[in-house]
């Protein structure tokens, strides 16, 4: 049960990386690597910061604030310079590389005893782990809530438009690449803000725990679409969270089985294998169903 | 009058510097008054959806001048001139977000030109308008303003997008074959919503048609695009009693050539 529950609190701590992922493969209909510098940018950002003594509130927002200067960084380079995305999102992360080292120092920070937001909500009496569901509760639902009123505001319609259909959206005189940079921005900010939160949680950041963040960002979001199809905007983002819990079970339980943690991002990359041919398997399952009726 | 569109002396050619040059557009010149509706016709590749990609700014020109309103708007870029025009694309996908729903394509069409902020993207007030304009074109779709627009059939969604181009009383709208794809019913249907859409709102419209006896029947002024310049510029009158053959033969004696291209005679 217990075990239960810490995926669940982890699940609710990535789905915030996870939805950032959803804004730019979905929404933007883009690939942005970027993610895989922005998460460990905001794990060195809200570490650092707080090891220099800044409150956790206020290092978490830093945090954020950085990924999505990262995400504008990616977001120019994409649509001013005209980067095709994938380079764009491999450059960024490289440089970013650089950055989180410059901004940690060495190649990890621990937090070991130092002021975390789990542990302020802890002080309040609760168990460790009560703290961990809360403030993953309490953020992601947050960012969803938040997310949901932007994306129906004029600005948020655009940037739907703009991934939707592009020619469309410049013949209704909206400025997709703005949109674009925009989107670039919230969606590393995202992803930056669920580094800080995971590094709180786990105590520490490290310069490599960026590794495979595209992998498990996609992976929750094709595990959301697999379970639930065909749902609006804030319904799609809450399955966000139960595909990003679920990716949280299925990881928790094979490192049960006795699996050797190293090999576990072989085990991401299997789920994010799976999940995406979902459909396909699917749809020919169904083809040889109509089939055998025939 | 008031010219609504000046295009003065424009070039265009495509995949320069490759053996594949195309020369599109020779020193085209043309000037719209408010208030005409003009079809264009020409054989495949004379330059028309060229000539309106180069109104809309899809592209560049390489040399002369393009005037909205009186505004120069040669350097512009899409989205800047999109506030003088409304546009209908060939291709029914085109012209709307499939996974907008049809209130949310129309509030984007709304704000066309204008500053978006952080109100409301669809205002309550806009969806009471947006079932008034739905209802006249009698698909039943004002009753389904939530519905995804990618599952609206192509006819529907030509239909929508006209709604939206003329939503905000465009300067110009440009209709590119937009009726091509669909059924001769539902073509029929899109046309006479056009027409009577340019006429209620008092539109300046340009749109193509591959076919003579539509281009003659719709529109107040008919113009035929040949190699990339004007061979036939007719209005008025002379346009009302135009007939198919009369078409054929100014085209003959204007540009010394015979219309070569079947689909445009048997329309
Ligand atoms: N964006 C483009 N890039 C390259 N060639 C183009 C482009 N648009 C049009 N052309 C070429 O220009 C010529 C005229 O095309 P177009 O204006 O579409 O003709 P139509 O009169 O049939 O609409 C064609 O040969 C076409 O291949
Ligand atoms: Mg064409």
């Amino acid at each position: 049960m217990s075990i239960i529950l810490s995926s669940i609190s982890q699940g609710l701590l990535w789905s915030i990386m996870a939805i950032g992922v959803y804004l730019t493969f979905r929404i933007l209909d883009i690939a942005d690597l970027t993610a895989e510098g922005s998460f460990p940018l905001g794990a060195a950002v809200c570490a650092s910061l707080i090891v220099a003594g800044l409150s956790p509130l206020l290092s978490t927002f830093i945090a954020l604030f950085c990924g999505m200067l990262a995400g504008v960084v990616s977001g120019l380079l994409h649509t001013k310079l005209r980067i095709p995305a994938l380079l764009t999102g491999i450059l960024t992360m490289t440089g970013l590389y650089s950055i989180n080292l410059r901004i940690m120092g060495k190649a990890n920070v621990t937090l070991l005893g130092k002021e975390t937001l789990m542990r302020t909500v802890q002080s309040y009496g609760l168990t460790s782990r009560m703290s961990v569901l809360i403030v993953g509760l309490f953020a992601s639902l947050l960012v969803i809530f938040l997310l949901y009123l932007f994306f129906n505001t004029e600005t948020g319609l655009a940037i739907r438009s703009t991934g939707d259909n592009e020619a469309m959206s410049e013949a209704n005189g909206i400025h997709t690449n703005a949109m674009k940079i925009i989107g670039y921005m919230l969606s590393n900010g995202l992803i930056a803000l669920s580094g800080a939160l995971i590094a709180q949680n786990n105590s520490y950041a490290d310069i490599g725990m960026g590794i495979g963040t595209i992998v498990i960002g996609l992976a929750s979001v094709i595990i959301g679409e697999v379970l639930f199809h065909q749902l609006s905007f804030a319904k799609r983002l809450l399955t966000i969270v139960i595909g990003s819990i679920v990716y949280r079970l299925i990881i928790d339980l094979v490192l049960q089985l006795g699996i050797d943690p190293q090999d576990i991002k072989l085990f991401s990359a299997l789920i994010l294998a799976i999940a995406l041919s979902t459909p396909l398997i699917k749809k020919k399952s169904k083809f040889k169903l109509k089939q055998a009726i025939k | 009058m008031t010219a609504i569109l000046q295009v003065k002396n424009i070039h265009k050619s495509f995949e320069v510097g490759t053996v594949n040059e195309n020369h599109v557009l020779k020193g085209l010149t043309l000037t719209i008054e408010k208030g005409e509706f003009v079809t264009i016709i020409g054989g495949n590749g004379a330059g028309k959806s060229t000539l309106l990609n180069s109104i809309a700014g899809s592209f560049l020109v390489d040399s002369g001048s393009i005037h909205l309103a009186g505004e120069d708007v040669t350097r512009q870029k899409t989205a800047e001139r999109a506030k003088h025009i409304g546009r209908v694309f060939q291709d029914p996908k085109m012209g709307t977000a499939t996974r907008l729903s049809i209130e949310e394509n129309l509030a984007v069409a709304y704000k066309r030109g204008k500053k978006r902020g952080l109100s409301l993207g669809v205002k309550e007030k806009q969806r009471v308008e947006f079932r008034e304009r739905l209802k006249q074109l009698d698909l039943n779709l004002e009753s389904r303003l939530k519905m995804e627009v990618g599952l609206l059939s192509g006819g529907q969604r030509q239909a929508l997008t006209l709604l939206m181009a003329a939503l905000q009383s465009p300067k110009l709208l440009l209709l590119d074959e937009h009726t091509a794809a669909l059924d001769p019913k539902t073509s029929k249907m899109v046309l006479d919503l056009t027409d009577k859409i340019v006429k209620e709102e008092q539109l300046t419209a340009m749109m193509i048609t591959h076919n003579m006896e539509n281009a003659i029947e719709y529109g107040n002024r008919l113009i035929m695009l040949h190699n990339g310049q004007i061979a036939v510029d007719v209005k008025g009158k002379e346009k009302q009693q135009m007939t198919v053959p009369d078409l054929l033969e100014l085209f003959h004696k204007n540009s010394g050539n015979r219309v070569s291209d079947d689909a445009l005679i048997l329309g």
